[in-house]
Formats: structure tokens, sequence, C-alpha cells
């Protein structure tokens, strides 16, 4: 089973992760993991010389998780990937697609009668989230 | 000086899955790189849901066609952990030896497309004729050709007689020999090292750093094989990894032409020394918990994180393939460079893109 | 120049590597896992290969005897033919032709 899980917070988990950093672990990728219908498990993994670490942070949907790609610049392709399929959003990424990593952007089209309309739920309002979240991976 | 965009990909002649890379480029070099995905996205994770655990084999073997069999043996023996099963020894000698042979014909498909990528489609082609022969063993072994269908939660489907070990054994000593007849074209032509040496240079440094795993990672000097953790039976096997110094492709396509020699010399260990007795037994009851596991990969560590909460269904499988953890290489290596060799530097990291979208 | 001769010459008398495919076949080996049969004088439409199977191709009809089969769903892995408790399926070694159009794979036994 799991072995060295450590329980992090939205709070510490940027002071966590740097501090792996200064110990010479390499990022190896996060896991998410829904627990109910607006609750999320997400695990940090790491590894240093074939041993692994894992974070668990636990977050509401609409919680703004600090991203650690300033840390590991690594990270922020599967916290896009997070992004895009769970719709938890991360705050501070190196490079933000947004919610379009999968998904192209939309292309209004304004003389077309059947425009899919991309829902503004769970955006922070100034980002406009230009894919359509439907790509929602629950179970 | 003029700033230009140009959309590389996802159709490309050089790549054979779509990935798409927006490319700043100024005059004719390379400022930013920007990957996106998304074009071949299935969702297989959510499979899940439909399939109970024992037929998630037959899907995940699907993530990926060239390493089917070893993503299979991931979930297996991530399963395997959880419900504390035993796997006959027997059948950890076969892993290594199907997972081996698929790390050599991915060796030898890539190696063909390498040589494509810079225009030298002979090598290409006689690469993928020596790959042929390992298509074959694989056939005559597990009756499929490529997704090999043998691996099962506790065990192998398949069973091998002593005369398919020796046949194996002998067909491998002449894949050897006609790769070896390559090597001195593959490392020592001028115009190929032209083409090679000296691009894409990641540091050792910056390859830890960036979380890179497989030759790539290799390639860059760092000792890191998944290997090496003695899943199946490379505990009992004697090998080293296979490290280059540069970081550059030079170094890559020779990391991986070298580990091609060390999975025939791994067979070879594994024939000699595989026991008799079971291959397979039979699986009771139902998984419960959380597990990660990792094996590698030909391009690299593959993650599985598998949450069971003892129904038929698992509740979340979680892939972290290989090419994932080499996307970020791209966007940092490719800036500086031409943009007429952005085609080998991106096949340099062996992309595999329908394993990175599942 | 003198390695290239020596080149020339390997390949001018070695065997081809590549086959005429349709007209000339490989023989297919022994355990190769082709086309799915299923003996029907023996089936007992119990369903077990409809449930094990991981791509949902096969439905069973135990009122009608009829066993049906998608072969273009079909990923040919097996699991049915070690499923079946009457030893009625099994894979012959050649594989399916490529057809012109959807084909659906249906037998009719009789109803036990
Ligand atoms: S498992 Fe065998 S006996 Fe049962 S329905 Fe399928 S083919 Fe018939
Ligand atoms: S061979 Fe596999 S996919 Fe085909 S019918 Fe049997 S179980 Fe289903």
């Amino acid at each position: 089973m799991l072995k060295e899980m450590v329980p992090v917070s939205v709070d510490n988990l940027v002071k966590e992760t740097a501090g792996l950093k200064i110990a010479g672990y390499r990022f190896v990728t996060l896991s998410c993991a829904a627990i109910d219908k607006d609750h999320f498990d997400i695990l940090y993994h790491f590894d240093l010389g074939l041993d692994l670490k894992h974070l668990r942070l636990t977050v509401s949907g609409d919680t703004k998780i600090p991203s650690i790609s300033p840390v590991y610049f690594a990270a922020f392709l599967v916290e896009n990937e997070i992004q895009d399929l769970f719709g938890i959003f991360f705050e501070g990424l190196v490079i933000d697609y947004r919610g379009t990593l999968f998904l192209e952007k939309m292309i209004h089209t304004p003389f077309c009668k059947y425009t899919v309309q991309a829902s503004q739920s769970k955006t922070n309002g100034s980002q406009p989230l230009s894919g359509s979240p439907d790509l929602k991976e629950e179970s | 000086m003029l700033k230009t965009v140009i959309p590389f990909g996802p159709q490309h002649p050089v790549f054979p899955e779509p990935i798409h890379l927006t490319l700043t480029v100024e005059d004719e070099i390379i400022k930013q790189a920007l990957p996106a995905l998304g074009f071949v996205h299935r969702g297989l994770e959510t499979l899940v849901d439909k399939s109970d655990f024992h037929q998630m084999v037959q899907v995940v073997e699907r993530v990926c066609g060239i390493c089917s069999m070893i993503h299979a043996m991931c979930y297996c023996q991530a399963i395997e952990e959880i419900m504390a099963i035993q796997v006959p020894q027997r059948a950890r000698y076969l892993r290594v030896i199907w997972s081996e042979l698929s790390r050599i014909h991915s060796h030898l498909l890539w190696l063909g497309l390498f040589a494509d990528s810079f225009g030298f489609e002979n090598l290409f082609m006689q690469f993928w004729k020596i790959r042929e022969k390992v298509m074959d063993i694989h056939e005559a072994t597990t009756g499929n050709r490529v997704i090999v269908s043998v691996n099962a939660v506790g065990g192998v489907r398949r069973d091998m007689s002593s005369e398919q070990l020796q046949w194996i054994q002998s067909q491998l000593a002449n894949v050897k020999q006609e790769v070896a007849r390559l090597g001195p074209t593959l490392l020592e032509d001028y115009t190929i090292k032209k083409r090679t040496v000296g691009k894409g240079i990641v540091s050792r440094d910056k390859a830890y750093e960036l979380g890179l795993v497989g030759p790539t990672l290799r390639a860059s000097g760092i000792a890191q094989d998944v290997r090496m953790l003695g899943y199946a039976a490379f505990n009992e096997l004697d090998f080293e990894p296979v490290l280059g110094t540069d970081g550059d492709c030079y170094a890559r396509s020779k990391v991986r032409f070298q580990e091609v020699f060390q999975s025939i010399d791994l067979i070879g260990q594994a024939i000699r020394k595989i026991p008799g007795g079971e291959v397979q037994v039979t699986v009771k009851g139902r998984p419960e918990g959380e597990t990660v596991t990792r094996v590698e990969q030909p391009r690299g560590e593959l993650l599985y994180y598998i949450k069971a909460d003892g129904s038929k269904n698992l509740d979340r499988l979680r892939i972290r393939t290989p090419t994932f953890a080499n996307i970020p290489a791209l966007v940092t290596m490719l800036p500086g460079h031409w943009l007429s060799d952005v085609p080998v530097i991106v096949l340099s990291i062996d992309p595999c893109i329908s394993c990175t979208e599942r | 120049m003198l390695k290239m001769t020596a080149n020339i010459l390997r390949t001018l008398f070695s065997k081809k590597p590549t086959r005429l495919y349709p007209i000339e076949v490989r023989t297919p080996f022994e355990i190769a896992r082709g086309k799915l049969v299923n003996e029907i004088e023996n089936c007992n439409f119990c369903s077990i290969c409809a449930l094990k199977c991981p791509s949902q191709c096969i439905s069973v009809d135990k009122k009608a005897a009829t066993w049906t089969c998608d072969p273009f769903a079909c990923v040919y892995c097996g699991i049915c033919v070690e499923a079946c408790p009457f030893k009625c399926l099994h894979q012959e070694q050649a594989q399916r032709r490529p057809a012109y159009e959807r084909q659906i794979l249906l037998k009719k036994g009789l109803p036990h």
C-alpha cells in the first residue's frame, strides 16, 4: 500500500513541495480522484532514488489550489490536465491553458444559429473558460 | 526582428501520432514552443465504471499499442499488490521475457522513425525489417502480434515450452547480429551526426528537475531505471542502466540502441534461469485499497494509481505515461534551435501520444 | 567502396524479406488467435462468454437459442474461449479476411 503519505493543506502545500525540492526529490506526477460529488483527493507523487513519497491534499471542488509549477516546472502539464478533466482550478500556473489543453478554443460564430455555449459556472469571472467544461471526469 | 507563429502538427509527416506545437520563431530560430494535446483523448480511465477489474486488463492494454504488454503488467501488479496475490515464479520470468521483447520492438520501431525524421528512409526500412522478427516471436508465443494479451490478474495466460524458449534465443541472436550491423551507420555516419549531435541538449540537473523519465533521462547521465526496483523477476537478473552523458539527440539514440542489446541479454538470462511450475493462480475476492505501482516502459517510468473500494469496479484508475513526463522537456529543449531541427528533437523523446492522452 | 560491394552482394543473394501478400500468405503460428468459432451444438447458452468478454461483443439469448458475436468489435483476446465451461468456443489459426461491409456472426442452436 501507500507508504510515506503526508497529508497537506492548501496553505502549506507549496512550502512542503519546496522543502522536498531542496531535499532532492524528483517530481513524478499528480493524481486526482473524486471522493464524492464535490470533494477531491489530489496526490502529489515525488521520488528520491526510487522511493516514492506522496502528499495528500483533500479539497472541495471550488477551492483554488496554489500551483506547484513555480517550484517544479514540469507540474504545469498535469495541473492543466486536472483543470481540464475535473474542473478544479489552480492558481499561479506557469503556463495556464485555462481548460484548453485538451479542447480547442471555442470559436464564436455569431452567424451560426447553433453555437455551443461554454458554461462559466466554475470559472473565476476574470478568466473566462474558453473550452467547454463538459468533459468532467466524475465517478 | 519579426515574430512568426508557426503551427506544427497535429498532422505532420514525421509524427506517427497527433501532437500540436505552437512555435514562435524569429527568423528561423525558435523562441518559444507550446504543446497542445487532446487530439486522440479517449477517456479510457473512466471505463473503470463499465468494466470490472478483470476486464480492465484488456482495456489498459489498449492505452498504447506498442507497450501494451507492459501496461497490462503494471496494472496486474497493482491489483496483485492490493489483493496480496503471490504470482508464481515462472509467470514472473515470462513477464520479464515478454516485456523485454516489447522493449526491443519498441526501440527498433523508434530507431526507424528517428531515422525517418531526418530523412534516412533506408535505415528506417532496415530497422523495421528486423523488428518483424520480434513481432513473429510475439505471435508464436502469445497468439497475437501487437496487443499480446497475455497478462491476467494472478499470472500470465500462456506458457512457453522449452523448445520455444530455445527458438526465441536463436531468433534473438539473429536480431542481435543484424542490429549490430546497423550500429556503425546510426552512430558514426557523418550526416546523421550532423543532424543529432548537440541538438536538444538537456543538462543533467535540468533533466532531473524536469522529472524526465526513461532513456531521455538516462541520456543525460542519471542512472534511474525503475527495473532496479526488482518487480517481476528483475531482482534476480543482472543488469546496469545504460547511460549517456551529453543529453542530446545523439546520446538519446545511442542509449536506446544499446538498450536493445541489454534487453536481448536480459531475455537470455531469464531463459537460462526460468523455473518450472504454474503460471497462473486463481483469483478470488475483490480488491480494496489504494496503491501506486511503477514499471519501466520502453519510454520510461509508467505509474499507475489505483483506488479500489471492494466492489467489482475500481474506484479510480490513474495512468501517468512516460511521454506525459517528457513533454515538459520539449518546452525547454526547443527554444534556440532551427525550425528544421524540430522533427528530430521532438522525435528524440519518443513521443507516444495515444499513451499520453489515454 | 569494398564495404559497399559486400553489402550489395549480400542483399542480392539473400532471401526477400517481404511477401506478395494476398497471393502468398505466411502459415499462421500454432497458437495464433484468429477467427472465433462457436460449435453451436455444444453450446448451453449460459452467457458466461458474454459476461466475461471485455469488449461486450457477444450476446446470448437463452430462450431463442441464439449466440451473436460482432466480429468487428471483437478484439481477439481469447478470454471467452478460456471462460466457456462447455469448451464449445475456439479460435482458428487464420485471421478473418477483410470485408466490404459490417457482418454479424449469428448462430442458432436448439433451445434447451
Ligand atoms: S460460454 Fe460457451 S456454452 Fe456458454 S453461451 Fe458462451 S459459448 Fe455457449
Ligand atoms: S475474443 Fe475477446 S473480444 Fe472477442 S468475443 Fe472473445 S472475449 Fe470478446
